[in-house]
């Protein structure tokens, strides 16, 4: 069995290296090899699940040592797998979520020239994510953590032609390097303090380690957590990743990659647990974002980046759970799940709209599509109930779960938190459902497909005439399929795992658990969630609903047009560092050209007597005079050697 | 007596030059093929030393030992440690690629008189090989003379093939190129002969100062490390720092070292793309490597001492070369200052005193090597289709060229050293090995990565997206011998970044010994974990780590 685990990530792997290198000839049946390997890691995967059932829960781990990759001195990095609980869930969420959408890719690509290499992007996606999460130490941790966050750099900027995606593109691998960085300390750190950086040495040993020292390698852990999950401050790439198509955002930038920040904290656990003040940071950032997340996601009129600010708000609910520690470790990874499942159908929806509306992503141009799109409508309409924690479907179990973990922290915290929470999830409650009245509701507010010269968002491959009203209609059944197999999931798996506390127990071994006291009764909890989700779909429904929507945006209040702006963040990044970094690198430009050749060239030239022949040399007799020094040199040499022996 | 394998390995390509050269003048496209067949020559005798070295075996291997100038006590002494097998091997892969990137790069203009006397063609591809040859033997000398005397002779091929060959003028004037290119030859002359002539001192000081202490004086590396062992050379303080800093002034400027490296740039970006890739990627590589095996060495005390100084310039030239790369127009001037970031990350490897930090240095040399490689000769590509150097003249080269583009991603990623790519495992390495020893040092180099991406991530999209520029729209793709040179760069960088054991295994041995000349040991860790097998880590049941949850919130 153990053999198996390196198949996992060998089948995309393949699937990349085939698709990527293979040439023209892949041009017609590409798609097909890079789903059917997508698939073979999903099937390897539910294997391996099975036979892990069959198994007591405390040896359900399987580790499989493939080579020794980096020995130096007492460094020692492997090549080497670990298979447990943990990597059990995300192995089935990735390759599960991941097929889905190359299926449906299939059809959302089927115009686009290069669809061979997007395919082999998604195949070297999945498989670097695969490689991130069956890891068995940081380092080799590390090498799918980047080889995600390149994958998503070329998935991003697919439509490289779009000035505006490579930007976007470029702006994502960068932040996220940011966050990197702070995962190459930790790793150091790591390596100071224990001498190894294996997960399992390394957490067993945890305790041992001094205070300071595990707040260290927790807060550089949480910065590379912040740079891939999109958490503030690095947040400000996430927004302008939704350049990439559609079924890349689906995948990478909801329901697998972006998490894969809660992964490496839960993964941490024993160093956060021994760590409270890294805990508290965990907490607060994972706060913040959640309503950050959130406010940004009222704002936008973009349907995509309005997803996108409720997925930055979404992990802020997990990271927030991850912070809390054991109590919490459990439902993030719950909440990441379901959430994988309702955002992914959400957003799979936005791009099956966006297919039937001549790639129109402004919802004040939408309205009414109900009766267009009814498969579309109905399973986007099961996400958006999941999402907000309508009772029974999957995100009100794992949403629920944290929010009574947050008022368990205790004291003030707890209420602090507790509040957050909530208030996070009236706001939820208001921007879906703003989302959903304006993309299925209402009248139409369709307009012709604009000029593909004058606005080169349009994405390309898909014939659109300019001028042309669109005509909405149900996409292809490539398509409609996944959105169907993710809605089921929207529906059930919160449920299914709150059964008998089925999730609970399956990962309890590994990342421990405690229940926590919490002030309020979880029916209490409950109650005041169900009474704010009214609230926010009631405002949402007053606002948008009895009202028509206007086809311009209106000026807004401060507040909106901060939010629309994403609160300012790109703009204080621009201020805080893009610009004083421009200036420095002008400014050295022009002191490494005046000033360091200057005093090193006159100082040369000063102490050799030089700056005569340098000019002369410069005149064409260069050669002449290199030969002339050599001469010279040599009979120096000859000379000084000579003295000495005399 | 056995067959001179080390001499072999140098004079082949030096009798390949003279070959070359020879080429009469009607005959000028075989000069390209008798070069290429000699270098591809020396590649197989590097492959035999490769086989032939033993890791585990001693000190120096495949040694020569003659006398050559007794009275100055002068031996002709070559012996390989795994280091300079390491670059040895590093220096014969590149060569062949060099000259067939290069392939075209000194075809006389059309329109030009064939000349009896000047013959481009063959001069470039002998100067090629006179380098290699030369570069070689550095590698292999443990004799200090015998490695000036040919440290500074390789200065002149160099100079030659930067100030005789060029771009083609693009848009400038043909008059405007070559002032420009003689001022970089003079620049690169003159830098690194003042080095070497300080350099020289220092080896007359050396010679005066063994001769004092052992009656009579020697250059052997190896007898002088083994009298300073025995306390029978016995150096004063003063006379040794001196000594070590006549030796890394020269070494400093070669590698280059903020802030002696404005030559770069200037020999970089004037010289054809396959120049340029042997001036950083091999030639360059004597410097560093002259550090690590004649500055520590030599002179253990002094290169302690020395440290905290070297260690603040390494850092200036990883942050100051990335920033100054951001800040670039011309492409090649951009990559040699991403070269002189690198270059301060192998230095701070050497000087952390540490393994992973020298084992990663070594590792960086060939790695840096063959990316710069990489990189730089698929922008030499790129330069030659559009005849300019100049950032701003590309766009969309992605859509017209995609195999072009995604080579030169590929040498990109490289260069901003991803994961899963050889130079992540070097570059890692020098970080944790000089986090080890010094912490902060360890985290402001860690700041070059961030900067890397921004490089490297600027360049391409510059270059390669966006909307197609009207002068590349008729740009074509590789061709097969641009993807002979390309693709297989490509596959080493994955394989060593995979599999990169058979390097780290001759390497290892030869950094611990280094490091046991200057006394230096890795810094224990705080709470060394004993057992470094695998076994499953669980969380402690319920009430404990409850209990701990709770303790911790307060």
């Amino acid at each position: 069995m153990e053999n198996l685990i390196g198949l996992l990530v060998a089948a995309p792997l393949l699937g990349a290296a085939v698709l990527l290198c293979g040439g023209r000839r892949l041009d017609r049946t590409g798609h097909y090899l890079g789903t059917v390997l997508a698939g073979a890691s999903f099937v390897i995967g539910a294997v391996l699940f099975a036979d892990m059932l069959g198994r007591g829960e405390h040896d359900r781990a399987l580790h499989s040592q493939v080579f020794s990759w980096i020995p130096v001195g007492g460094f020692r990095a492997d090549v080497a797998f670990q298979l447990d609980q943990l990597s059990m869930t995300f192995v089935l969420l990735i390759s599960g979520v991941g097929t889905l959408i190359h299926i449906y890719s299939i059809g959302y690509m089927e115009h686009d020239e290069r669809r061979r290499r997007f395919f082999g992007y998604l195949n070297l996606f999945l498989a670097a994510m695969l490689l991130l999460v069956l890891a068995d130490n940081y380092l080799l941790l590390y090498v799918g953590w980047e080889g995600v966050g390149l994958a998503s750099y070329l998935l991003i900027g697919f439509w490289q032609h779009k000035p505006s995606a490579a930007t976007a593109a470029k702006k994502a691998f960068i932040v996220n390097r940011v966050g990197d960085m702070g995962l190459s300390i930790a790793i150091m750190l790591m390596f100071t303090t224990f001498g190894t950086f294996a997960f399992a040495p390394v957490l067993a040993n945890a305790e041992d380690a001094s205070e300071g020292k595990l707040t260290a390698i927790g807060l550089m852990l949480l910065l590379a957590a912040c740079g891939k999950s999109a958490q503030v401050p690095l947040q400000s790439w996430l927004g302008d990743a939704m350049e990439g198509p559609t079924p890349v955002s689906a995948l990478i930038h909801a329901a697998t990659m972006v998490t894969a920040g809660v992964y490496l904290i839960t993964r941490s656990g024993a160093i956060f647990n021994a760590a409270p003040d890294a805990q508290a940071a965990v907490v607060a950032v994972g706060a913040v974002t959640l309503l950050f997340g959130a406010i940004v996601g009222c704002a936008k009129d973009d349907i995509k980046k309005a997803l996108a600010g409720s997925t930055m708000s979404q992990i802020g609910y997990m990271i927030l759970a991850a912070g809390l520690g054991p109590v919490g470790y459990v439902f993030a990874i719950m909440h990441l799940v379901t959430h994988g499942f309702f955002k992914a159908g959400l957003f799979l929806g936005a791009g099956s709209v966006m297919h039937g509306m001549n790639d129109e992503v402004d919802m004040r141009k939408y309205g009414g599509l109900r009766k267009y799109m009814p498969v579309t409508f109905v399973t986007f309409g099961l996400g958006y109930l999941a999402i907000i924690g309508f009772p029974g479907l999957s995100g009100f179990w794992s949403k629920d779960k944290i929010i009574e973990a947050a008022f368990a922290k205790g004291g003030t915290e707890g209420w602090i938190l507790g509040g957050a929470a909530l208030l996070g999830a009236a706001i939820t409650a208001y921007y879906m459902t703003r989302v959903m009245l304006m993309t299925f509701f209402g009248e139409k507010r369709w307009e012709p497909a604009p000029d593909p010269d004058k606005a080169p968002s349009v994405e390309p491959g898909i014939e659109v005439r300019p001028g042309e009203m669109p005509h909405p209609h149900e996409s292809p059944k490539s398509m409609t399929i996944p959105m169907v197999v993710l809605a089921f999931g929207s529906v059930f798996a919160g449920g299914l795992f709150s059964l008998n506390d089925a999730f609970l127990k399956w990962l309890e071994p590994v990342t421990g658990h405690s229940h926590g006291h919490s002030p309020l009764s979880a029916a209490t909890v409950t109650a005041g969630t169900m009474v704010v989700l009214a609230i926010g779909v009631a405002l949402a429904w007053a606002q948008y609903g009895r009202k028509p929507v206007p086809r311009t945006a209106p000026r807004g209040s401060l507040l909106t047009r901060a939010a629309r702006r994403d609160l300012l963040q790109d703009d204080f990044n621009h201020v805080a560092l893009v610009q004083p970094g421009r200036y420095l690198t002008r400014g050295l430009v022009y002191v490494d050209h005046k000033l360091v050749d200057g005093v090193v060239n006159g100082t040369a030239a000063g102490v050799g007597g030089l700056s005569g022949r340098l000019r002369k040399l410069q005149n064409g007799y260069a050669r002449t005079y290199a030969v002339s020094m050599f001469g010279g040199t040599a009979v120096l040499i000859a000379a000084t050697l000579l003295m000495r022996a005399v | 007596m056995s067959f001179p394998l080390l001499t072999a390995t140098a004079a082949v390509p030096a009798l390949g030059a003279v070959a070359t050269a020879a080429v009469p003048a009607a005959r000028r496209a075989a000069a390209k093929w008798v070069a290429l067949a000699f270098s591809l020559v020396t590649l197989a005798l590097a492959a035999v030393i490769l086989v032939r070295f033993d890791p585990d075996g001693g000190r120096f291997q495949l040694t020569e030992s003659h006398a050559w100038i007794k009275d100055f006590g002068v031996r002709y002494e070559l012996g390989v440690d795994g280091i300079a097998v390491a670059l040895i091997a590093l220096t014969a892969v590149l060569i062949p690629f060099i000259i067939l990137a290069g392939w075209h790069d000194a075809d006389p203009l059309e329109g030009a008189r064939p000349n009896r006397r000047w013959r481009p063609t063959q001069g470039f591809f002998a100067l090629i090989l006179l380098v290699e040859a030369m570069v070689v033997i550095s590698f292999e000398a443990t004799d200090v003379f015998v490695f000036y005397i040919f440290f500074e002779a390789m200065l002149i091929p160099m100079y030659f093939l930067i100030g005789g060959f060029g771009d083609r003028a693009g848009e400038r004037s043909e008059e405007e190129t070559a002032t420009q290119r003689s001022y970089a030859a003079v620049k690169f002359l003159l830098y690194n002969l003042a080095g070497g002539l300080i350099m020289l001192a220092a080896v007359v000081g050396l010679y005066a100062v063994t001769a004092d202490d052992l009656g009579t004086g020697t250059f052997s590396l190896q007898q002088i490390v083994d009298a300073r062992a025995s306390g029978q050379l016995d150096m004063a303080a003063s006379t040794e720092r001196l000594l070590f800093l006549g030796f890394f002034f020269a070494f400093a400027v070669k590698a280059p070292l903020w802030p002696l490296h404005t030559w770069l740039p200037n020999a970089m970006g004037e010289s054809t793309s396959p120049v340029a890739v042997l001036i950083t990627a091999v030639v360059d590589k004597v410097g560093t490597f002259a550090m690590l095996r004649f500055c520590l060495q030599l002179f253990p005390e002094a290169s302690k001492w020395a440290t905290p100084v070297i260690l603040v310039l390494a850092l200036i030239s990883i942050i100051y070369g990335a920033l100054l790369a951001i800040g670039q127009r011309d492409i090649k001037r951009l990559i040699a200052y991403a070269s002189i970031s690198h270059f301060g990350f192998i230095i701070l490897g050497i000087f952390a005193m540490t393994t992973q930090g020298q084992g990663g240095a070594t590792l960086y040399m060939v790695n840096h090597g063959i990316s710069t490689a990489a990189l730089m000769l698929v922008a030499g590509f790129l330069i030659t289709r559009r005849g300019s150097r100049l950032i701003a003249d590309y766009g969309g080269v992605q859509k017209v060229a995609p195999v072009l583009a995604g080579t030169f991603l590929i040498g990109g990623l490289a260069t901003l050293s991803l994961p899963g790519l050889a130079p992540f495992i070097s570059e890692f390495l020098v970080l944790v090995g000089a986090f080890a020893r010094y912490p902060v040092a360890g985290v402001i180099a860690t700041l070059g990565i961030v900067l890397a991406a921004l490089y490297v991530l600027i360049l391409y999209q510059r270059t390669m997206t966006g909307p197609v520029k009207e002068e590349v729209r008729s740009m074509p793709d590789l061709r097969p011998r641009e993807l002979l040179v390309v693709a297989p760069l490509i596959a080493l960088l994955l394989f060593l970044g995979v599999y990169p054991k058979p390097l780290t295994a001759i390497v290892n041995p030869a950094v611990d010994h280094t490091l046991s000349v200057v006394d230096e040991k890795d810094p224990k860790p705080d709470h060394p974990v004993t057992d470094a097998g695998w076994f499953h880590y669980s969380p402690k049941p319920e009430g404990a780590s409850h209990d701990g949850a709770s303790g911790g919130a307060k």
